[in-house]
């Protein structure tokens, strides 16, 4: 199953290595990273999609809580959570597909941030499904260029939920 | 006062307590070699290869508890430690590696003789560090020797360049706190009274006792448990001596070489009470045929160690040696059942099975038998004596003859299975212990790996015995070619390639001995028992001596090859593709 962890590290040199490390050292895939840093600029907030067994994310959520740097691990997945990602799409449309274009953008509560003659670039926020839905979509209309950024999520209100499933407290996950 | 790097490296180490360091010498570090020259507080230990210095760092941490020290220089000064600290990180053996680097100017430049070593060691260190301020150094080896020695121990390097090491600051001597590294001492008190209950109520309860017994310093609470408990006790590799070996709950060592009594019992049990292990594949055998009908209970200070491998029942995170001391108290105090009689059908059980396939093997008159050499050095020895292996045969013999009483006596390479370790290791030990007999029980493969380290024994005037079980083969890659292979014997055989170990030892300025009859085998332990100086002992054994019991890869635990093996070699095999 997929799950989006979200992870406070020390915003230090090397931290991103120790923990990309960590993923390819023991046969773990990242499916999505983003990194960027807190209000507190000592800290970064890192959000890593991956996907295993209950046993293959217990064991990353505990390794990664394991490294020095790591402040704090929590599985959004557990949690009622949001979750938004972003892309820049550039559509080389015909003509006749302009409007059309500009329509699905509208649908999609799109932006188009810049133009030319030929290209529309149009900037879309959404979870996973919104994403990929404007990109079939589109495909037919020509997509030249196109950007995506990691996920980031972010637990509904709560926060007392989130700190039961902080390690170390390893007891409270069995 | 203004102090340099170099000084400030010297104050911190004394304000630790450091008092032998082991290394070598290159460019980058000459600013702290300096200062060593005249320095009266530390000592150190010129080695013949940075490997050997970081495992004689190991070997004297193993011995004495204390962090190992080594220090070295850029380059490959720093990459020649790799091996030595991924064997420290798999055992979890707390050391601290100073590795010179080029000044942070040229970082990254390809500078001469410079090497990415906090990259290159990343995964195999607890953690590590790049020092760039000189105004950081005392901290940061403050947090090295904290981080080393506290929770999971493990090593941490410390990359110096050297313009820090020449450049000046004051010295302070800053207390610290890392906000995101907060180990697990005390186990939960809820968890360890389920645990206690559950020890209470089964019938057929194994103890599978780890280093992490060792390491916290919890074999006497160990001990404690088992004889209030009368549950029998096996100790894997890391764990022999933290249960004494001789004790008459002892199961001598599980899994892949151990004894068939302690596989026997693990898998006929009701409930594995595993403390500070961490289910290595060689203890397992195959997994999910491992300890079908038991309940598992974990205690471990390392949280992911607890259901990486197995699935664990009652998981109990925190240091062994205060977690037994409350379930200890939880037990006499709180749980009620009366379990010795159930107890005793149980330990008549295993002795049935002690009986039925005892560790053994065959003496013969003509020709040596490792096991042999190995079952006279605890006898004459008393068990009284810091044990060190390399290995391969040496290391399962040593494992399985040797009876080991009490903690911190055997320094071997348990997780990585580093040749070369055992020589280098006895070293350190020997350092830390001068009035202790340390010997090194070697195969004539792994002696090779490290035997520069001679010259560093016998100028230190360190009496380290050597005792080399000579068979002139890989002789463990070689018992894998005869039962798995065909007898096709690739590579392994070393034949007339064997040097002369009495004149090598000789031409170091040590003692050469050699035995080639078993009669001649007692005599050359006690010449080089009384000699107070490094001795090599050359014992040429059978070659064709290979360690039993053993599980097949891939097999259950209990499906054990014997001696003479040759036709259920085949059809275990079989039975195992």
């Amino acid at each position: 199953m997929r799950h989006t962890i979200s992870l406070l590290v020390e915003n230090k040199f090397g931290v991103l290595s120790r923990i990309s490390g960590l993923f390819s050292g023991r046969g773990y895939n990242i499916e999505s990273l983003s990194v960027g840093e807190t209000i507190d600029p000592q800290i970064s907030i890192m959000t890593i999609v991956t996907s295993g067994d209950d046993q293959i994310i217990e064991q990353i959520t505990k390794q990664l809580n394991k490294l020095i740097d790591v402040i704090k691990v929590v599985d959004m997945t557990e949690l009622e959570h949001v979750e938004r990602e972003m892309v820049l799409i550039k559509v080389a449309p015909k003509q006749e597909d302009k409007a059309e274009v500009l329509r699905l953008a509208e649908i999609f509560r799109g932006r188009v941030v810049d133009s030319s003659q030929r290209t529309y670039t149009i900037e879309v926020t959404g979870d996973e499904k919104k994403i990929e839905a404007i990109v079939e979509l589109l495909k037919p209309m020509g997509i030249k260029e196109f950007m995506r950024t990691g996920k980031i999520a972010i637990a509904r209100e709560g926060i007392k939920k989130i700190v039961l499933y902080i390690y170390p407290d390893p007891y409270m996950r069995f | 006062m203004k102090i340099s790097g170099a000084e400030i490296f010297i104050e911190s180490l004394k304000k630790e307590g450091v008092k032998h360091i082991f290394g070598y010498p290159g460019g980058v570090v000459l600013n702290i070699f300096d200062r060593l020259y005249d320095n009266k507080d530390i000592q150190l230990i010129l080695t013949r290869h940075e490997q050997g210095a970081v495992h004689a760092a190991d070997g004297y941490a193993r011995s004495t508890g204390k962090p190992g020290v080594a220090l070295v220089t850029s380059g490959p000064g720093a990459t020649n430690t790799v091996t030595g600290i991924a064997n420290a990180s798999m055992d979890s053996i707390p050391l601290v590696v100073f590795s010179g680097q080029v000044p942070t100017m040229l970082i990254g430049n390809d500078a001469f003789q410079e090497a990415d070593i906090v990259g290159i060691s990343r995964p195999c260190t607890k953690y590590n560090y790049l020092a760039k301020d000189v105004r950081d150094l005392s901290r940061i080896v403050r947090e090295a020797f904290y981080i080393a020695m506290s929770g999971r121990p493990g090593p941490v390097l410390i990359d110096l360049p050297k313009d820090v090491t020449a450049s000046k600051t004051e010295f302070t001597w800053p207390e610290i706190k890392i906000r995101s590294y907060n180990p697990t001492y005390e186990g939960n008190k809820w968890m360890i009274t389920q645990a206690a209950h559950l020890i209470a109520k089964s019938k057929k309860v194994v103890i599978l006792a780890g280093g992490g017994v060792i390491l916290s310093g919890g074999s006497k609470e160990l001990k404690e448990l088992a004889e209030y408990t009368d549950i029998p006790v096996t100790m894997t590799l890391m764990g022999l001596g933290g249960f004494p070996g001789t004790h008459e709950l002892s199961l001598g060592m599980p899994g892949m070489h151990g004894t068939y009594y302690a596989n026997k019992a693990i898998q006929e049990s009701d409930l594995l009470i595993a403390i500070g292990m961490r289910f290595d594949d060689r203890v397992t055998g195959k997994i999910d045929a491992f300890a079908p009908h038991a309940k598992i209970i974990h205690i471990d200070i390392d949280p992911t160690s607890i259901r990486k491998n197995v699935r664990v029942d009652i998981p109990i995170v925190g240091d062994v040696k205060r977690v037994l001391t409350v379930l200890n108290k939880v037990l006499k105090e709180e749980v009620k059942e009366q379990w010795n009689e159930v107890c005793k059908a149980w330990l008549k059980q295993i002795d049935a099975w002690r009986k039925e396939r005892p560790l053994t093997y065959t003496y013969s008159n003509e020709v040596i038998k490792p096991q042999f050499v190995v079952e006279k050095i605890h006898e004459l020895t008393k068990g009284d004596a810091i044990i060190a292996t390399e290995v391969g045969q040496n290391q399962m013999w040593t494992a399985q003859f040797y009876k080991f009483d009490k903690p911190r006596t055997l320094l071997t390479s348990g997780g990585l299975g580093t040749m070369g370790y055992g020589f280098p290791a006895a070293i350190g030990a020997q350092l830390a212990h001068p009035n202790k007999l340390v010997i090194d029980i070697a195969g004539d493969g792994s002696i090779q790996m490290n035997i520069q380290e001679l010259a560093t024994a016998v100028i230190n005037k360190l009496p380290v015995k050597v005792a080399i079980l000579n068979n002139r083969y890989l002789g463990m890659v070689r018992q894998w070619q005869e039962l798995f292979f065909s007898e096709r014997y690739s590579h392994t055989k070393l034949d007339e390639s064997v040097p002369d170990f009495v004149k090598i030892a000789e031409a170091y300025g040590a003692v050469g001995l050699r035995a080639t009859k078993p009669g001649e085998v007692e005599p050359v332990l006690k010449e080089a028992f009384k000699t107070k100086r490094t001795v090599f002992m050359d014992f040429v054994v059978d070659w064709k001596e290979k360690v039993f019991p053993m599980v097949p890869p891939g097999a259950p635990i209990d499906q054990m090859l014997f001696e003479k093996p040759e036709e259920k070699a085949e059809k275990k095999l079989k039975a195992v593709k």
